[in-house]
């Protein structure tokens, strides 16, 4: 039954995937944003009711929490007519990996974990709550080097297929990991006490979490311009995405 | 019935030696359109309209005609009713302006109907026309790009920056065509920090204008380091800054426009990083672009003007039933208000406000369906029928 919540999510953030591709649709595009996250949001809501605490630990359960925090921080953040482009970027991956943490079991999965559940939202929420926003991030920073090549080589429909101006779009990604690391500190840091508690050495994960946070504590220290601070956060997210798809599979195993 | 009528004249069939003589300003026009009755006159350096409410609008040619000095047959169109409407509901819209979209026509025609002392029928077709001159901004994106060169300079530095609050410029010659875009620029907000050029006297007198600083061009790199915006339009035979001359900046995008030919900056400069480089042929391309783009979206506001021209006829359609429902709602009052007199002194006051509230209540929702029925019939093609029958069943006579 629970499961059921899953579908009108899915239509949602489908329905934004495709209507972000024209400014005519955009409207019903964000519409279906804002639908598919409370959809969501009930789902979430539901499987954590259900499992009495913190269900998202399996690998396709944390994509599903992931998938959320990401349309989240797109609807807190990104969710202007100014900035359909970005949900371009950022609805289509969002509405895929939320299939694919369906079919691998995410949705379902809702059994209790070993952890407590203060521990998990610390840990594994915050985490995910960088990421996502870390996600985010880089689509600005995408976006940013697109308009940058369109300035560069003066294309003549830059004022027709009009993006956020520049500068704009940096700071709005800068600001978004200055947002993150917070959180990715706090994840880390719940992390790193659990693992003293059980005399456990770093997995990959863990170390490249670290390096994760080495890179964007050091974005945010010497805050490069321009396309190095794009290229930058975009070099982050490389990163995210091998901790996320590539890493996650078996860390609370 | 009143119609409505429209004599004028623009730039689709009058050149501009012939628009200029006809040209009013604001109280012209309006005296004007007191002149030939009940009146609104739009005049435009594009246009000079009359918009009358009536058959005739010979008086309003005859006072075209005396501007221009000159008979102007041929060249005036006359429209009338629906087509008038029309037109000026595209005339608000902008879609019979020279650029398509363009936002002054608006303002210009909200400027004509405040002049004016418009009757109901011009207040409504004006009031109607102003909002589909909105509905089309809000709706199409018909508006939003720029439509000439300096215009496109200032929207691509705003493309760059964001606001162009406080942004300083650098304004490299003392010309025509680098003052319109520096005003431009200045218009968003930018400030004009500086302007070179070869001759002092020159450079002070722009400068003074903007309240800036005038400078030489040796002095080209200090301003340089200054400034966020670079425009260039001397009338200078080479190169007046070469890209090595361009201090580097690490955090601050630098954008240089030049409009001048032959060119004034370096084309290497828009390879360097964090800098960017528009010149006259760019910055016609842009423009080239944002027109097509505005054509392109001009069908779409087509089709929204068709939709207000539906309204505005069903509106007039209405008018035709509207004597008919008045007569049967002043003999159904009658009859209420004869019956009511007749009970004298046999009720209470208190009972006969109940009466009243009681039987007007009745009337209200007996003649309510009738009364919709029949605006409908005539937004249909058999308004009069239905009118000459209920005025037929009922007796009543409306003249």
């Amino acid at each position: 039954m629970v499961e059921a919540l899953f579908w009108p999510a899915f239509l949602g953030y489908g329905e934004a995937a495709l209507a972000y591709a024209s400014a005519r649709t955009s409207r019903a595009a964000t519409w279906g944003v804002r639908l598919g996250w409370l959809a969501q949001t009930a789902l979430l809501a539901a499987q954590a009711a259900r499992a009495g605490g913190f269900p998202w630990t399996s690998w396709s359960g944390s994509l599903d929490l992931f998938v959320w925090l990401v349309v989240a921080a797109y609807l807190v953040w990104g969710c202007r007519p100014r900035f359909r482009l970005l949900g371009l970027a950022v609805m289509p991956p969002a509405a895929a990996l939320f299939l694919v943490a369906r079919l691998d079991g995410g949705i379902a999965a809702a059994g209790r974990a070993r952890y407590s559940s203060v521990f998990l939202v610390l840990h594994v929420g915050f985490v995910l709550a960088a990421f996502a926003g870390f996600t985010l991030a880089a689509a600005l920073a995408s976006l940013y080097l697109w308009e940058e090549g369109r300035l560069k080589r003066r294309a003549p429909d830059i004022l027709r297929l009009r993006l956020p101006p520049l500068q704009s779009l940096e700071r709005l990604t800068r600001r978004t990991i200055a947002v993150s690391l917070p959180l990715l500190t706090l994840g880390l840091a719940a992390g790193i006490v659990r693992l003293r508690e059980d005399g456990s050495p770093l997995d990959a994960l863990e170390a490249l979490t670290l390096a994760t946070w080495a890179l964007y504590g050091g974005v945010l220290l010497a805050r490069p311009a321009g396309r190095r601070g794009a290229y930058l956060a975009l070099g982050g997210f490389a990163l995210v995405v091998v901790a996320r798809l590539v890493l996650s599979a078996g860390h609370f195993a | 019935m009143t119609s409505l009528s429209l004599v004028g004249l623009s730039h689709h069939v009058a050149p501009v030696e012939l628009r200029e003589r006809v040209a009013l300003d604001v109280e012209a026009a309006a005296a004007l359109a007191r002149s030939v009755g009940d009146a609104v006159c739009l005049s435009t350096c594009n246009r000079t309209e009359v918009y009358v409410a009536g058959d005739d609008a010979a008086p309003a040619a005859g006072a075209l005609e005396r501007l221009a000095g000159e008979p102007l047959d041929g060249v005036l169109y006359r429209l009338h009713d629906e087509a008038a409407a029309v037109h000026l509901f595209r005339v608000a819209a902008g879609l019979d302006s020279l650029v398509p979209g363009e936002a002054e026509i608006l303002g210009q025609v909200r400027e004509a109907l405040d002049a004016a002392e418009p009757g109901p029928l011009l207040g409504r077709v004006f009031r109607q026309a102003l909002a589909v001159g909105k509905r089309v901004r809000a709706e199409t994106a018909i508006g939003e790009s720029p439509a000439s060169v300096s215009s496109a300079a200032a929207a691509l530095a705003a493309q760059v920056f964001g606001e162009l609050e406080g942004r300083r410029v650098l304004l490299v010659g003392a010309g025509r065509i680098g003052a319109l875009a520096a005003g431009n620029l200045a218009s968003r907000g930018a400030e004009i920090a500086f302007v070179a050029n070869r001759s002092p006297q020159a450079a002070r007198r722009v400068a003074d204008r903007f309240a800036g600083e005038a400078v030489g061009l040796d002095e080209l790199p200090r301003a340089l380091a200054a400034v966020d915006v670079v425009v260039a339009s001397t009338g200078a035979p080479g190169v007046v800054l070469r890209a090595a001359e361009v201090p580097e900046r690490r955090r601050r995008p630098l954008f240089f426009i030049d409009i001048a030919v032959p060119r004034d900056l370096d084309p290497a400069i828009g390879g360097l990083d964090g800098c960017f480089l528009y010149d006259i042929d760019d910055l016609e391309a842009v423009v080239a672009e944002t027109l097509a783009g505005r054509r392109a979206e001009a069908a779409r506001a087509e089709q929204l003007v068709a939709e207000e021209a539906e309204r505005f006829r069903t509106w007039r359609a209405s008018l035709d039933v509207v004597p008919a429902i008045a007569s049967l709602r002043a003999y159904a009052e009658q009859i209420r208000a004869g019956e009511l007199a007749k009970l004298g002194d046999r009720v209470s006051e208190r009972e006969r406000r109940t009466l009243e509230s009681v039987t007007q209540q009745i009337l209200n929702k007996l003649l309510h369906v009738p009364t919709v029925r029949l605006k409908e019939a005539a937004a249909g093609a058999d308004g009069a029928s239905y009118a000459d029958a209920v005025r037929h069943l009922f007796g009543l006579d409306d003249g």
